[in-house]
């Protein structure tokens, strides 16, 4: 800064211009290439706009799943290129003015999203599943998002071959609100990112070409429930800023810590009042347990994931969780360490009621996309366990079971893709009997999901499992393990089940088809299929990777 | 060299993969790789030999680690070899008669179908054994240890469709499970005691750990020995093991595997020396099977249960001798390598005898064949002068010296252990005569007899009444090996005892001193061969001078019972089964009542809980903001009070 007053400045501005040296008034620093990842998807999005617009339909679909691809495999270069030039280390910064951390976490978060996008990005595009209408082929979105179920407009949208290629750019905009998400470094980055990847999934939600009703309503349920945690978190992000005068998150670290750097005159009469920090992290906390689908802010989950198209539901259901947890740690780990004795206990309680909840819950499930929803729900209490070590190898370890877990959901869902019947998706549980003896490659596969989701030794499930409890345990939290063992126990019944409903029950005579898919669909089976064994089978590299990535920067 | 001794292993376990593996194409040729693989080991033994012959008496020992096996913190094991005097008799012994046996098979087992398979069971089983004996550390051995109880099963059950070859072969590895549990603690007990399981650090410092700890590894080395080397009280599943193809009989439940027990005891000498209670429980062990086995020999008809009683009662005499310390190791070994050959042999014959009478088995079925079969006859008699320690055959030689050696015991021990040892060597000639008249001489009771109104006892002879037999000698694919094992037993004991040849040769290994009998050596020779007579001449006049029934007579009590193996099938009945079963059924209960109504309890208290849960979820949104809302108040109220606490 100049030692001149800034009214001199002005003054000398418009006076002596010419005499003088002219003072700049400095320009907010932006490393663009260390925002690259985020950049570049967005920029993809924006440019999928332009696509929309300007392309004819008969190209669009082709063009924009291309093109989605590409900006996000560019995306994901740029995250590695990032952690190969030791961003995630020695080089972690915060970026942006310190609204953006660029650090270990938040770039093997990014590159999970990005990978977990990618897959989505094939499902989304798979269209040989359904029989073509009316000539035309179709996929799992509506013909025309407005038109009002069994209406005329909407027949007419059929008959006419629309299909909603804006899918693509709605998914790269989700994608780019939850790179951002974990690498929040201060509290209204962190709202904004949360209302840029929330916004694209409810409308994702709304689109399934079946049950336009069901579709729809779990659309207006996420965003009706999704816009009051959002407004929850809001207000707690107000009670921190008015407890610390900032709302970066080291700052308020800073003041949780007794070391506040600068008094705001106005706040000087609530700053460093404790009932509003305990209140306002709380009310945070709350925002993002309800992304993460932990109990009691789980009840939108089975919802959602059964309306929303099934593609759309495999990606929510892997990415949202990387993003939410992502965050979470960082928030527990960097704003609120002083407070560890406080929140600790919470999350202890949260964990044990998700993981409960969710496995019991699941056990009369008999529709396969609400069983697995509430297997998120209990996964999330299991994540949960790893997050209250508050130890490296708690990081580290949420990390690695993050990647495992959501490779493996994003295979199983698309493999509920392909059963079908003529009704579209099969996805009443009783159906799936004898699945196993009409298509037992699918079956199986879908077997091996499970166990993972078991955690199954030899499956990416077991390996992140154990890392999480083995976190937990040495953090002190050895009771919460042992909730979490006898939670497996449950959920392992509801899982065998289905594979004895698959291989040894008899089949139905009119039970579901295994449709085959295009190469997209099965591409995304077997990348979930190969992580889910490699990260069982061999996972020391991945939890290595997972153990170096593991330090917040402040 | 130390190359070879890998081979030495691997190619018989690639002959087997080979086998096993090649399916129907190998079927024409299967039999001859099989022979050639045995041989070709048998010729890198020999070369292995001859280069250890090469060298100073004290320097024959060749150690090779092969690979680093199990590198995991502390606990390291190495695959590697050890290839010293002991081993390497046994490698000659193992390929050698293997070679022979192999060839045989090709012509006893020239009209099974799966023949190809046989062979490749026969190259698993040299694999294995030989890998048991080259092994440098407990834990490679026990790994050949299990591989030939695997294959000893498998051929056991060749002929699966047999019930009885299939329960026999069950048998067979239930019984050797005990012996090998005893292995296994045996290993893990010097493993906690040395902290290694080569044999060299464990035995050059055996003496350093306490008397008590080499007691119980003494104790739990001889069980796994008797349950390998049919001993009392592991000693009933041989009998059945009989049910087998008989080249397997020859090679495995005579010659080879079933003295696995005794390379054993002798290898782990230096265990056994420092520790006299397990030592004495070994010479305990030895002298009752030689007894139980004879005895049991004299009562059987069915020829291969009777040589399967004799071979118990041989191997006894090979405990028995090893359980005698430095006096008797090598003297074990001895009669452990001439027994290969003359119990081979005898084997062989029995085959060759059954492949000529329609697989019929009763010797009372038999008599007169030395005319029919006079190559089987003359070195099936040939193993059979050798067994009863006829003068200047094998037996005389390796037997005689081991009833010198417990005579050389001294004290109460010794007049007891050679008493018996003599007495053994009475029932030994009597039993094998008995064998040999019932065979070879006598009427040929094969042919139908003019009253058939006694129904048969047997029955195989069921089987084949009607058919009548028409003995005629083997091929000579066959009596080739017998001629050679004939050879072996007439020559191998007096070759070995020129100037203390074998002695001098395994001492370095095992040690050897001579002990101070109480009688002369000359004395117990003559004892031996007075008691050798007495036995030939009361089975002659048993057998010889009278008629012999087709059916078996009633028989004294002592008869029946060693005709049921001497009750030991009943006790283990009783005590085993019949214990077992009682327990088995408690356990059942309380499986039933306790765990599965605990298990049934929890499923339906699962189940009842989330019926009760999933009813929460109602689906109207409202109710969900309202879960939400109270959440965050407990949220809000649980961190205040954390505070407040």
């Amino acid at each position: 800064m100049s030692p001149a007053a800034p009214g001199a400045v002005v003054h000398s501005l418009w006076t002596t211009a010419a005499a003088e040296a002219p003072v700049k008034i400095p320009g907010p620093v932006i490393e663009y290439a260390e925002l690259a990842p985020v950049l570049i998807v967005l920029g993809t999005a924006l440019v999928g706009v332009l696509v929309e617009a300007f392309l004819p339909r008969r190209l669009r679909h082709p063009a924009q799943a291309l093109l989605a691809a590409v900006g996000l495999a560019a995306a994901f270069a740029a995250v590695v290129a990032l952690a190969a030039g030791g961003y995630a280390n020695g080089k972690a910064h915060p970026a942006a003015m310190g609204a953006v951390a660029v650090d270990g976490p938040a770039l093997f978060l990014q590159g999970t999203i990005l990978l977990t996008g990618l897959v989505a990005v094939l499902t989304f595009a798979e269209r040989r599943l359904d029989p073509a209408a009316h000539g035309r082929p179709v996929d799992s979105f509506a013909a025309q998002a407005a038109a009002v179920p069994g209406g005329e407009a909407e027949q007419k949208a059929v008959r006419a071959g629309l299909t909603t290629t804006e899918v693509f750019p709605v998914l790269l905009f989700a994608v780019g609100g939850m790179l951002v998400f974990p690498a929040a470094n201060d509290l209204l980055t962190l709202f904004v990112a949360l209302e840029v990847f929330s916004l694209p999934l409810y409308v994702l939600c709304a689109l399934a070409r079946r049950q336009r009703l069901l579709s729809q309503e779990a659309a207006v349920k996420y965003f009706l429930l999704g816009a009051f945690s959002s407004a929850i978190l809001l207000f707690g992000v107000a009670l921190l800023y008015g407890y610390a005068g900032t709302v970066t998150y080291s700052g308020i670290a800073d003041v949780v810590g007794g070391t506040p750097r600068t008094v705001t005159p106005a706040l000087a009469a609530t700053m460093g009042n404790d009932a509003l920090l305990l209140i306002g992290g709380a009310m945070v906390l709350m925002g993002l347990l309800f992304k993460v689908g932990a109990v009691p802010f789980h009840m939108w989950t089975p919802d959602v994931y059964q309306g929303a198209p099934t593609p759309v539901t495999g990606f929510m259901a892997a990415a949202t969780k990387v993003a939410a947890f992502g965050a979470l740690l960082r928030l527990l780990y960097v704003v609120l360490p002083g407070l560890r004795w406080d929140w600790r206990p919470v999350m202890w309680g949260v964990a044990i009621v998700t993981m409960l909840i969710g496995a019991v819950v699941a056990v009369t499930q008999t529709d396969v996309k609400r069983l697995l929803a509430y297997s998120s729900i209990a996964h999330a209490g299991f994540i949960l366990a790893g997050v209250v070590a508050t130890s490296p190898a708690g990081v580290s370890s949420v990390l690695f079971y993050l990647g495992a877990y959501s490779f493996v959901t994003l295979g199983a869902f698309a493999v509920v893709t392909l059963v079908r019947d003529a009704g579209g998706e099969a996805t009443q549980l009783s159906k799936w009997a004898g699945l196993g003896r009409r298509s037992p490659l699918v079956a199986a596969v879908f077997a091996v999901f499970l166990l993972a989701f078991a955690g199954i030794p030899l499956t990416s499930g077991f390996a992140g499992k154990f890392a999480v409890f083995k976190a937990a345990a040495q953090g002190g939290a050895a009771p919460l393990v042992i909730v979490g063992v006898l939670a497996s126990a449950i959920a392992a019944f509801f899982y065998i089940r289905v594979i004895v409903l698959m291989f040894f029950n008899e089949p139905r005579p009119e039970g579901p088809t295994v449709a085959v898919p295009s190469p997209l669909t099965s591409t995304a089976i077997a990348v979930g299929l190969v992580v889910t064994v490699v990260l069982g089978v061999a996972p020391q590299y991945f939890l290595d990777l997972a153990g170096h990535a593991g330090v917040f920067v402040r | 060299m130390e190359n070879l001794i890998g081979l030495l292993v691997l190619v018989p376990l690639l002959g087997a993969g080979v086998l096993l593996c090649g399916g129907r194409r190998l079927d024409r040729a299967g039999h001859w790789i099989g022979t050639l693989v045995a041989a070709l080991s048998f010729v890198i033994g020999a070369v292995l030999f001859a280069g250890l012959l090469g060298r100073a008496a004290d320097d024959r020992e060749l150690d090779v680690t092969v690979f680093s096996w199990v590198p995991v913190g502390g606990f390291h094991a190495d695959a590697g070899f050890q290839l010293d005097q002991l081993s390497v008799t046994f490698v000659l012994l193992i390929t050698g008669v293997g070679s022979l046996i192999h060839l045989y098979s090709v012509g006893y087992m020239a009209h099974d179908e799966r023949r190809r398979r046989f062979f490749g069971y026969l190259n698993l089983f040299l694999a294995a054994m030989l890998l048991l004996v080259l092994a440098d550390n407990y834990l490679l051995l026990y790994v050949g240890w299990e591989g030939v109880g695997l294959a000893s099963y498998l051929l056991i059950g060749f002929w699966q469709h047999k019930p009885s070859a299939a329960t026999a072969a069950k048998k067979a590895f239930l019984v050797n499970r005990v012996g090998d549990v005893g292995l296994s603690i045996a290993v893990m007990l010097m493993f906690t005691t040395f902290g290694t399981f080569a044999f060299g650090p464990v035995l050059d410092h055996a003496d350093r750990a306490g008397e008590g700890r080499l007691t119980a590894i003494g104790l739990m080395l001889l069980l796994a020995a008797c349950g390998k080397s049919a001993q009392v009280p592991l000693q009933s599943w041989l009998g059945d093991a009989m049910e087998g193809p008989t080249p397997v009989s020859a090679l495995i439940h005579a010659a080879t595997m079933v003295t696995a027990g005794v390379y054993l005891i002798t290898r782990s000498a230096a265990i056994f020396d420092a520790a006299p209670v397990a030592q004495a429980a070994v010479v305990a062990v030895g002298a009752v099977t030689l007894l139980f086995g004879a005895i049991v020999g004299c009562a059987k008809d069915d020829i291969k249960k009777a040589l399967a009683g004799s071979t118990m009662s041989q191997i006894g005499y090979m405990v028995l001798a090893a359980g005698l310390g430095p006096l008797g190791y090598v003297f074990a070994i001895m009669h452990l390598v001439t027994h290969g050959f003359f119990k081979a042999g005898l084997f062989l014959g029995a085959g060759s005898v059954m492949h000529g009478m329609n697989d019929e088995v009763d010797m009372r079925r038999y008599g007169g064949l030395r005319k029919y079969m006079p190559v089987t006859f003359v070195t099936f008699g040939l193993g059979y002068l050798a067994i009863i320690g006829f003068p200047g055959l094998s037996g005389f030689f390796s037997k005689d010296k081991i009833i010198e050696a417990a005579f050389a015991k001294g004290g109460t021990e010794g007049w007891i252990l050679g008493g018996a040892a003599l007495l053994g060597a009475a029932i030994t000639a009597y039993y094998m005569t008995r064998v040999m008249v019932l065979t070879f001489f006598g009427e040929e009771r094969w042919r139908p007899a003019p009253s058939p109104d006694e129904p048969s006892a047997e029955p195989a002879a069921a089987a084949h009444e009607g058919a009548m037999p028409h003995p005629h000698e083997s091929p000579k694919v066959m009596t080739i090996p017998m001629i050679v094992l004939a050879a072996g037993s007439v020559l191998a004991g007096g070759l070995f005892s020129i100037d203390d040849a074998f002695v001098r040769w395994l001492s370095p290994v095992t040690g050897h001193e001579e002990g101070n009998s109480p009688v002369g050596a000359l004395t117990v020779t003559a004892a031996t061969m007075v008691v050798m007579v007495l036995g030939v001449a009361l089975a002659w006049f048993q057998y010889g001078r009278r008629p012999v029934p087709v059916t078996p007579p009633r028989g004294s009590l002592l008869t029946r019972a060693a005709r049921r193996d001497l009750l030991q099938d009943d006790i283990n009945h009783i005590v085993l089964v019949r214990g077992g079963d009682h327990l088995v059924r408690g356990l059942a209960r309380v499986d039933h009542g306790l765990v599965d109504g605990a298990v049934n309890g929890t499923a339906a208290a699962v189940g009842g809980a989330s019926a009760r849960l999933r009813r929460l979820q109602n689906g109207f949104a409202r109710s969900y903001a309202v879960s939400m809302f109270g959440g965050t108040a407990v949220l809000i109220a649980a961190t205040l009070l954390m505070r407040a606490v």
